[in-house]
């Protein structure tokens, strides 16, 4: 029984076909979407918090009728999109490590980049809906008035401005432990959203605040979609660009370092 | 004598195992920690191979290494020493991972997605799934297609966990503790489901607490202790080594035939309740100790004879393991 023959792949037909990439990638973004659109647990909070905020501060309450509905649905919209991109990856990829399904995952043939990717593709479905909503009800109630170019730039910086968010939500997903990713990961975007100046507008913030806002993304974000609109503070736009790159390439080489460590368990 | 042949011709017809290695694991050794001094040895020098079509059990304690050997066999963790190749391939290899299909302990699937998106989603990675319906039906899952992961019970969740590691017909499967949490006919049907893969020419390794799993499904046992193999065989050769024979009945036995039945050299006996009546004897003939019984006249029902138990063997083995150990230390 002993005397047998590895099986040479060479010869094995099964080798040289390869599943279709994009049927994995659509399945694995289907599969996903459904999934959490299912989960109200994850949609409510993500899609009314922001619009609720905006409601409250920048309509309701509003000290500056003329420029807080606009600066405000800006600021939350960035608020808005970073919430899908730290959740749906960080606390779903710990929970699923803390269930066993990643694992199943990751023995499985699934591409990395189809995890990856379909995560992406529901970040953005979630920030379409968050900036569509809150465009919606601020030109509706806090009557702000852009134009069409400006209303696209915006949303196509914020959806493009959430994959940073994107990296650090993976690789905190792949450190955490699922117990305490939630709260974990809301103890880093609330804050965070505050420093940044997400809910009031950064000047009002004490100036150390102010200057330490100028290490975090969400700040960098926040000041480039306001460009649109020519209500930042003025810095140059390479300077938001680049923080923001840089920010992704750090998390995704802590994400890549940590799913490609064996021994992980 | 024709029913005889027929079983034979079928025998033959199904006999899908080969001599084609199709898992080769030679002299592998993990140790955890950074020097010599505090690293742990969890496997030391395991050597196996697996062929096509044949189902290999690993056994053993909790801790003994099992576990690891899978997760190095699926590339999920490194090896500190020796070699593995599956299907001719590097462990964790994408091209491999598409010829292998593996259930491992999860304790629960996403709760918001349907049983059948599930299948679907999984036969999306292979190249060459197994039918929707083949998959629904080897793992007996038909009236809960359209039912949420989070609704469905323990057992009916590990036959969801099934039906992934076959829908991408797997020339490999790797199956841990495949019928935990399953009642006895659900068990029964999963055990039947492997065979025909096996028939298929799927080549199994499966981990099981159940002995009687073990003993019923594999074509050979490799029995794991402290991180190394103790024992490799058919389930008949492990048993057979343990040349011993229980021997149950009811009898009213008296001190002076008891005492005669100890006498009878490698016998031990006991009595289990009442009237029961059990015999250990260390040989594979049980004649002397038979006639004994006999020659004691007694009012004798509902005799027994039976060979030694995997069981009996796992926790001989383990045990003799053990001994050797501290002899050593």
């Amino acid at each position: 029984m002993n005397k047998g023959k590895v099986i040479d792949p060479v010869f094995d037909k099964l080798n040289l076909v390869k599943p279709n990439l994009i049927n994995i990638y659509y399945m694995e973004a289907k599969t996903e979407t459904i999934r959490l659109f299912r989960t109200p647990g994850f949609c409510i909070p993500t899609l009314l918090f922001p619009i609720m905020f905006y409601v409250f501060f920048g309509i309701l309450f509003s000290m500056n009728k003329a420029t807080m509905p606009t600066y405000l649905m800006i600021t939350y919209a960035t608020f808005g999109v970073i919430g899908p991109a730290l959740f749906s990856f960080g606390v779903g990829i710990a929970i699923e490590r803390g269930q066993g399904w990643f694992d199943l995952k990751e023995v499985s043939p699934m591409p990395a980049s189809a995890y990856i990717i379909s995560r992406i593709v529901l970040s953005i479905i979630f920030s379409l809906l968050i900036i569509m909503l809150l465009f919606s009800i601020a030109a509706i109630f806090g009557d702000v008035r852009l134009f069409h170019s400006q209303w696209i730039l915006l949303a196509i910086i914020l959806i493009l401005g959430s994959l940073p968010f994107c990296a650090v939500g993976m690789t905190l997903g792949l450190f955490l432990k699922s117990s305490s990713a939630p709260a974990t990961i809301n103890l880093i975007y609330l804050p965070m959203g505050f420093l940044s100046g997400l809910w009031l507008p950064i000047n009002f913030l004490p100036d150390f605040m102010q200057s330490f806002a100028n290490l975090l993304p969400p700040y960098h974000l926040a000041q480039l979609s306001l460009k649109v609109v020519e209500m930042d503070i003025g810095a140059p736009i390479i300077l938001h660009i680049g923080v923001l790159l840089l920010y992704t390439l750090f998390f995704m080489f802590l994400a890549m370092k940590a799913y490609n460590k064996k021994d992980k368990q | 004598m024709s029913t005889r042949f027929i079983n034979l011709v079928l025998s033959f017809m199904s006999k899908s195992q080969t001599n084609k290695k199709v898992v080769s694991v030679i002299n592998v050794s993990k140790f955890y920690g950074s020097n010599s001094l505090d690293s742990k040895k969890v496997l030391s020098e395991v050597n196996l191979d697996i062929f096509e079509g044949e189902i290999l059990a690993i056994l053993g304690p909790n801790g003994a290494g099992k576990t690891t050997l899978i997760n190095m066999m699926l590339g999920r963790l490194s090896l500190s020493s020796g070699e593995i190749s599956l299907l001719g391939h590097q462990p964790g290899n994408i091209e491999l991972k598409r010829q292998c299909g593996a259930m491992l302990q999860v304790s629960s699937l996403p709760d918001m997605s349907t049983v059948r998106e599930h299948i679907e989603l999984f036969q999306s990675y292979y190249t060459n799934p197994m039918d929707y319906s083949q998959v629904i039906e080897f793992a007996q899952l038909s009236e809960l297609e359209s039912k949420y992961s989070r609704d469905l019970s323990g057992g009916q969740k590990q036959r969801l966990l099934f039906a992934l590691s076959i829908c991408g017909n797997p020339k490999l499967l790797f199956l841990d503790e495949p019928t935990v949490g399953l009642d006895i006919s659900a068990r029964r049907s999963l055990w039947k489901a492997i065979i025909e893969l096996k028939h298929a020419g799927t080549s199994v390794v499966l981990t099981t607490h159940y002995l009687e799993e073990a003993d019923h499904l594999s074509d050979r046992i490799v029995i794991i202790n402290n991180g190394k193999v103790i024992k490799i065989g058919t389930p008949k050769e492990i048993k057979s080594e343990f040349n011993s024979k229980t021997i149950r009945f009811n009898s009213d036995v008296n001190a002076e035939v008891f005492s005669k039945l100890h006498a009878v050299k490698k016998v031990r006996t006991q009595q289990l309740a009442n009237q029961e009546i059990q015999i250990e004897i260390e040989t594979s003939d049980p004649i002397n100790t038979l006639k004994e019984i006999f020659s004691a006249e007694l009012i004798i029902t509902d005799l027994t004879i039976a060979g030694a138990a995997l069981e009996d063997a796992f926790i001989k083995l383990n045990q003799k393991s053990k001994q050797h150990e501290g002899d050593l230390s």
